[in-house]
């Protein structure tokens, strides 16, 4: 029998209540509980179901184009004069960024449970667009839950939604942007339970959900294991990649994850630096962050003294959430991972130099990755190995970054 | 009234339910958030629902992101939250009114996360100690509810599980061995707001939860109208009204207490 496309021999975790270690869990409205029972048990029927992995395996080489390459960042590296730098190119990834992974797997798993109608968040707009390209492409329908803030500051992907056959539905409770977004997928799924598929998009959620993004994402480190052994014979001294909700980034570390000597480092939103307090770094303040209860898991939440959650504030929309993936808190905990920052001027800068010596432009989000190489790499020996999750393309970003640095 | 006076948690839930059935009827229990409009005029609505005869309270508890609710409590809960309401100033809400002779059991009804931050023991004692009786936390699921169950049986709160259509016999059968004082029965699946009408299927639902649990059930979601009180009051063991009082509330005091008194009349007819 060929390789199954998603591996599962990595970790026991999560437990059978959907816990890594103390983090995670399920903490929803009772309406929806079933639908998690149901989720999961369709879900783990489909992994142990080989038709499901050679189904998927196959969108993925035809459709998104996978395998995404790995490339020296050769420019970039002598520029450095440090470790040698790869990038694992998600960027190239049809849609353009590492969400398509896990919208073609769950809109797989929905088809397969008869559900036709399937609802979304977004907040950079790029697992919305993952969604509604998967959605077209299977002949599903799809509603996009996305805060009128993160409309305003990613109308290229509103459009390509739309063109793509969703519906974009603005959110105009709270902060507006991705969390907002998030509550209204959740009160719309409490509301149409019984039809609806909520594909989230990153690897945080209730039960079963960090779990399954997870998965779906870990092709990323699984290919990018073996295409860097291949390229450099050896290991890469350290993984980098940034951390929002955090799949990109889950999805790069979970093949590495017996691999010790390998450092893991995920890469927050410094935003305005944590002085300010207007960042998404949900690991570096912990005066304003702590282990709390957000969108149906147990994990680092930014919230004020009274337990109400923090609005937060990046450059890029797509790390702008106040909470992070239950795992990461867990590998955190564990000191398996480490989790640092790039401040929005930090990964301005990486965006620039990352294309004009590499002819890459990357999202916002994948900058912050960049900017931790560049931070890093000068300070470690010529013969190692920085592996950066490239998690998606720039063009995307082209408005944001023009109204800050002008034409 | 005074035969609840001297009980507390869910001995005063107990009490209160053997009066309604006593009447014949079911218990009415209005929600309402502390701090909206804003906090005095919270705790004056509810000292007046208390004076129009309503049987218990759900003492909300706002919170930044209410997955649960509907737009009329997400942004009343917001406008109290945007005026400085906190999980202590809430706590300080069931003091006074107390202190105002408020006798009738009350439930702090609020969100998974304040709580935790306040801490679940030092919460579910202070709870205690201001005067309440029970606890409701609508994104905390029975399987989740360990950090809060033995500190409320310690204190003898009452903590309140919420089951809907889409429950399975064996979520009826969990939820029924784990809540204490009632079970919160959503009438349907959605979240919290005012609607036109009760589902229709709303007999056969009651029936099939009374067919797995003897706890009391207490309806609510959608509940608007003294109509709609009366037709749950031959169903269930008791009823919330939410959405439509607090919008009444957000008019006036006695816009509140009117339609509270209405539902007070329906259910004693």
């Amino acid at each position: 029998m060929a390789e199954l496309y998603i591996r599962t021999d990595l970790t026991d975790l999560p437990d059978e209540r959907g816990y890594f270690g103390e983090f995670g869990g399920r903490f929803v409205p009772e309406t929806i509980m079933p639908a998690l029972d149901e989720l999961e048990n369709a879900y783990a029927e489909a992994i142990a179901d080989p038709q499901f992995h050679a189904e998927l395996s196959h969108l993925q080489r035809t459709y998104t184009g996978r395998p995404t390459p790995i490339s020296y960042a050769r420019r970039l590296s002598e520029a450095l004069g440090g470790a040698q730098v790869y990038l694992k190119r998600e960027d190239l990834a049809h849609t353009g960024a590492h969400k398509i992974n896990n919208a073609l797997g769950q809109g797989l798993l929905a088809k397969r449970m008869g559900k036709r109608r399937i609802i979304a968040e977004t907040g950079a707009g790029q697992h919305g667009v993952g969604a509604a390209t998967a959605m077209a492409l299977l002949g599903l329908e799809c509603h996009v839950y996305m805060g009128s803030v993160d409309i305003r500051r990613q109308q290229p992907n509103v459009f390509r939604m739309k063109l793509l056959g969703a519906e974009v539905i603005p959110v105009e409770s709270g902060s507006r942007t991705l969390k907002d977004a998030i509550n209204e997928a959740m009160r719309d799924w409490v509301t149409n339970v019984e039809m609806t598929f909520y594909l989230l998009g990153s690897a945080l959620g209730p039960h079963p959900y960090p779990m399954m993004v997870r998965d779906f994402q870990s092709i990323i480190g699984t290919e990018a294991r073996e295409q860097i052994q291949a390229q450099t014979g050896q290991l890469p001294d350290a993984c980098i990649a940034c951390v929002g909700g955090g799949s990109n980034a889950i999805g790069l570390f979970h093949a590495f994850r017996d691999d010790t000597a390998t450092e893991l480092i995920g890469v927050e939103a410094g935003g305005r630096g944590i002085e300010s307090q207007e960042h998404a770094a949900r690991f570096a303040d912990l005066d304003i962050s702590r282990p709390g209860i957000l969108h149906g898991t147990r994990s680092f939440v930014m919230q004020n003294d009274d337990g109400q959650i923090m609005e937060t504030h990046s450059i890029s929309a797509g790390l702008d959430y106040p909470s992070v993936g239950p795992e990461h808190a867990h590998l955190r905990q564990l000191e398996r991972a480490w989790y640092t920052l790039a401040t929005d001027e930090e990964a301005l800068e990486a965006f620039q130099v990352l294309s004009k010596l590499e002819g890459i432009i990357p999202a916002l989000e994948s900058a912050h990755a960049v900017a931790e190489a560049i931070k890093r790499a000068p300070t470690m020996p010529r013969d190692s190995v920085l592996l950066v999750n490239l998690s998606g393309r720039g063009d995307k970003d082209l408005d944001t970054v023009i109204s800050i640095l002008g034409e | 009234m005074t035969d609840t006076q001297n009980l507390h948690g869910t001995a005063a839930l107990e009490a209160m339910f053997a009066r309604a059935r006593a009447q014949q009827r079911a218990a009415f229990l209005p929600y309402f958030p502390i701090g909206y409009p804003n906090y005095a005029a919270s705790l004056a609505t509810i000292k007046a629902l208390a004076d129009a005869g309503v049987d218990g309270f759900e003492i909300g508890i706002p919170f930044s992101d209410p997955i649960a609710d509907g737009p009329t409590i997400q942004a009343a809960t917001q406008i109290a939250l945007e005026a400085g309401t906190t999980v202590r100033l809430c706590l300080e809400a069931v003091r006074k009114l107390r202190a105002q002779g408020v006798s009738q059991p009350m439930l702090m009804m609020g969100y998974a996360n304040p709580l935790v931050a306040y801490g679940t023991d030092a919460f579910v004692r202070d709870a205690r100690a201001a005067g309440a009786d029970g606890l409701i936390v609508p994104d905390l699921p029975p399987e989740e509810a360990a950090m809060f169950a033995d500190a409320c049986t310690r204190e003898g709160l009452a903590l309140v599980f919420m089951l809907a259509p889409t429950s399975n016999d064996e979520r009826i059968r969990l939820a029924s061995a784990k809540a204490s004082g009632f079970i919160y029965v959503v009438s349907l699946t959605g979240i919290t707001g005012a609607r036109r009408e009760l589902p229709a299927y709303l007999k056969d639902f009651i029936a099939r939860l009374r067919a797995s649990t003897d706890k009391p059930l207490v309806l609510g979601f959608g509940i608007s109208t003294p109509e709609h009180a009366r037709e749950v009051s031959g169903l269930t063991d008791g009823f919330i009204v939410g959405s439509a009082l607090v919008r009444a509330g957000g008019e006036s005091v006695e816009s509140a207490r009117d339609l509270a008194a209405s539902m007070v009349a329906a259910i004693r007819e």
